[in-house]
């Protein structure tokens, strides 16, 4: 068997604030094979780009992480010194975030960023770096890369951009990146490219990602597997089919619901009622339950934890395997759940 | 309330709408650069009519000029040609401001930032009051009374009014700008993407409640998005604009069954197929190219596989809900 790029256990976050100790993330897990894409979907303060930090080691104070691990290719990275962790962010793991600027110099042309990171983290020459840089500036679809090479950031269109922050994260040829909302301020004709361009990578260089959005449409195109994360945890986790098409924790199918596509019918949209709890107030037991229309005792005072569900709730799809839902209707007697 | 509505009847007429922006250097640097004024066309001649009670949408892609239109429509921005007449009164002309002051009440916006357009330091009901105060509709003890009923319609508790806007999540001050848009019985509301900056779940409580408050009050929208999925589920018609100019017209659902434009055919193809159907598609080709030198004839030609000779010289004319020659010398089935 092969085994994970990345593993993520029991993952814990806290923020130390005025109000007291707020728990961001709270015992999330998850793996990511070689060529894999996981997609991590929720609503905003669910905890995805707390997570995807951790993982890359920028969890400043007063944030911390405060339990589980977190390995690359078996080998622990969570607790490793600064500059360790500094090192293998350049080299073995890379970031691509919303906003391209936040990754571009706006002082240097593009190619000097390029072809200094490739200096840095490789053994090339630099008129071999420059080479190289202009073949993923190539490889990432800027058309004419042996002129625009020599452009600042602001001369790209922010479609353009995001590909050089690609090319720029592809550098060092890394065999795990983040990609942070890289979608999310473009226009659907651009994102459609930067998708097609992900998946390229992860075909053909065995890269796993972990790609971070709030667009059901996004994961459902680019994703592999998908994770539904609430209020600090992962609700379900699963096949991106089976958790796109058949979605089992009440939550996700309140957000598949209430997503209008191209072809629903629908005269109103699912509504999930309320909204999501602020993390100095998580109810106790399913941090779902004021809002769950399925609701009931054990609920209130027992955390669920994603497992893979016993049983099946009436007219739903049969249970996939690597299907995992954290709500207790699935450990639940079906007779009970009948009623 | 008010009269319900009468379907057919045009509420909104929108003529040949212009706005250009002189995006010039300052006059030193173009001295001494030698460089010419240089002119934006952000929205170059615009023709649509919105039936009193629809919701008419307008899509595209970032900077196609859906917000500039938006803005001219309420008179926010002078146009710099074309006009634009709401139930019967011209807002261009300056001959009816006596008649164009008694219909401001009547029409209303709401923006992407729910943040930005309320004001930090008003507590909600005071923010919700404004247009009651404004044109003088009620006083006392019943504006009171009107802002608590507002509240109640769109979802929140009267003794919210008494809370300021960073007190709220984005979805809960949408609902804010919603009241404040209701509180002067308003008939005629623009949404400039309402919803982009929420959430799913939060965005599909806001749509149902826009719905709603349109079936109650017989409101008309003119409803601008980039997200066709949203904009097919709340349009009645739809309009598709690029680099200023209405490429295509059409009734809703007919859009996405029977797409006819080349630019339309490819955002149809460019949004993620949540479906899963597997459904190949074509890649899109290239971006919206610079609008202050925007290409020549039909601005669409660079990014069009359809293109030919008479496209790179020829504006084609929007006839029959679309403009493009490839429909109309009938390249295209
Ligand atoms: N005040 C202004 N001065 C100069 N140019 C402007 C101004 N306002 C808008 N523009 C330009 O006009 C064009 C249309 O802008 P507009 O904001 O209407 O686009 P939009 O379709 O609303 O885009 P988005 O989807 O990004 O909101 C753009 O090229 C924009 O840069
Ligand atoms: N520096 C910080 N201090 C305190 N709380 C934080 C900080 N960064 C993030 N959080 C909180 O952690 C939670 C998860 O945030 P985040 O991962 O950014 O959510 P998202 O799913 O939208 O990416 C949110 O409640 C957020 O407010
Ligand atoms: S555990 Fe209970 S409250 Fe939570 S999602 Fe399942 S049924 Fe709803
Ligand atoms: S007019 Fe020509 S270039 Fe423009 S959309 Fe039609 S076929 Fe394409
Ligand atoms: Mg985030
Ligand atoms: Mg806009």
């Amino acid at each position: 068997m092969t085994e994970p790029v990345i593993s993520v256990r029991d993952l814990r976050v806290e923020f130390v604030t005025r109000k007291g100790i707020l728990k961001a993330i709270d015992g999330v897990s998850f793996d990511i094979m070689p060529g894999e894409v996981l997609g991590v979907v929720g609503e905003s303060g669910a905890g995805k780009s707390v997570t995807g930090s951790a993982i890359i080691g920028l969890i400043e104070p007063p944030g911390r992480i405060a339990g589980g691990e977190i390995r690359l290719h078996g080998q622990r990275i969570d607790n490793l010194d600064p500059e360790a962790m500094r090192r293998i962010r350049g080299r073995k793991i890379a970031m691509i975030f919303q906003d391209p600027l936040t990754s571009l110099n706006p002082l240097y042309r593009v190619g000097e960023q390029l072809v200094e990171t490739i200096l840095t983290h490789t053994d090339l020459s630099p008129p071999a770096a420059r080479a190289r840089a202009i073949d993923l500036l190539n490889e990432v679809g800027i058309p004419a890369p042996e002129r625009r090479i020599d452009g600042y950031p602001h001369e790209f269109s922010g479609g353009m951009r995001q590909r050089v922050v690609i090319a720029l994260a592809l550098c060092a040829e890394p065999d795990f990146i983040v990609a942070d909302e890289p979608t999310t301020a473009l226009d659907v004709s651009v994102q459609a490219q930067i998708i097609a361009l992900i998946r390229k990578l992860c075909r053909e260089r065995g890269t796993a990602v972990m790609l971070v959005t709030h667009d059901m449409g996004v994961i459902a195109e680019t994703a592999d597997r998908v994770a539904v994360m609430y209020a600090g945890r992962v609700a379900e986790i699963g096949p991106v089919r089976d958790v796109v098409k058949h979605p089992l924790h009440p939550y996700a199918k309140g957000l598949m619901g209430a997503i209008p596509t191209l072809e629903a019918e629908a005269e109103r949209l699912v509504q999930i009622p309320g909204s999501m709890p602020r993390l100095s107030n998580i109810p106790q037991g399913c941090a779902f339950n004021p809002r769950c229309d399925r609701v009931f005792e054990r609920c209130r005072v027992e955390r669920p934890d994603p497992d893979t569900p016993r049983f099946g709730l009436e007219g739903e799809a049969p249970l996939m395997p690597g299907h995992r839902v954290a709500c207790h209707l699935y450990t639940r007697n079906p007779v009970e759940n009948a009623s | 309330m008010m009269a319900q509505a009468k379907p057919s009847e045009t509420f909104v007429d929108v003529r040949d709408l212009k706005r250009v922006f002189d995006v010039s250097r300052p006059w030193l640097n173009r001295v001494i650069e030698r460089q010419p004024k240089a002119f934006l066309k952000a929205v170059d001649g615009l023709s649509f009519e919105i039936r009193r009670g629809e919701t008419f949408a307008l899509v595209g892609e970032s900077g196609s000029g859906k917000s500039t239109v938006a803005r001219m429509a309420v008179g926010l921005l002078p146009v710099s040609g074309g006009t634009v007449t709401i139930d019967g009164v011209s807002m261009t002309d300056v001959k009816d401001s006596q008649t164009r002051q008694q219909l401001r009440k009547r029409i209303q916006m709401i923006f992407q930032d729910p943040y930005a357009s309320l004001n930090p330091r008003w507590r909600v009901e005071r923010i919700i009051a404004e247009p009651i105060h404004a044109f003088g509709l009620l006083k006392g003890a019943q504006v009171t009374e009107r802002v608590g009923d507002l509240l109640t319609l769109v979802g929140l508790h009267p003794d919210d009014g008494r809370k300021f806007p960073h007190e709220f999540s984005g979805g809960q001050r949408q609902r804010i700008a919603i009241a404040r848009a209701l509180a002067s019985s308003a008939e005629f509301i623009v949404c400039d993407e309402p919803t982009s900056a929420l959430d799913v779940s939060v965005q599909a409580q806001i749509l149902n409640l826009m719905r709603d408050l349109q079936k109650e009050f017989g409101l008309t929208y003119l409803f601008i998005s980039h997200n066709l999925a949203v904009v097919r589920h709340m349009a009645d018609r739809i309009g598709v604009m690029y680099l200023g100019r209405l490429v295509e017209i059409s009734e809703g659902k007919r859009l996405f069954s029977a797409p006819r434009h080349p630019y339309t055919r490819m955002l149809l193809d460019a949004v993620p197929d949540l479906g899963m159907t597997g459904r190949q598609r074509q890649m899109v080709a290239g971006e919206i190219p610079n609008p202050i030198n925007p290409p020549s004839g039909c601005t669409f030609h660079p990014r069009c596989p359809l293109a030919n000779e008479r496209c790179k010289r020829e504006a084609p004319a929007m006839i029959d809900g679309v403009a493009c020659h490839a429909v109309q010398e009938g390249r295209v089935v």
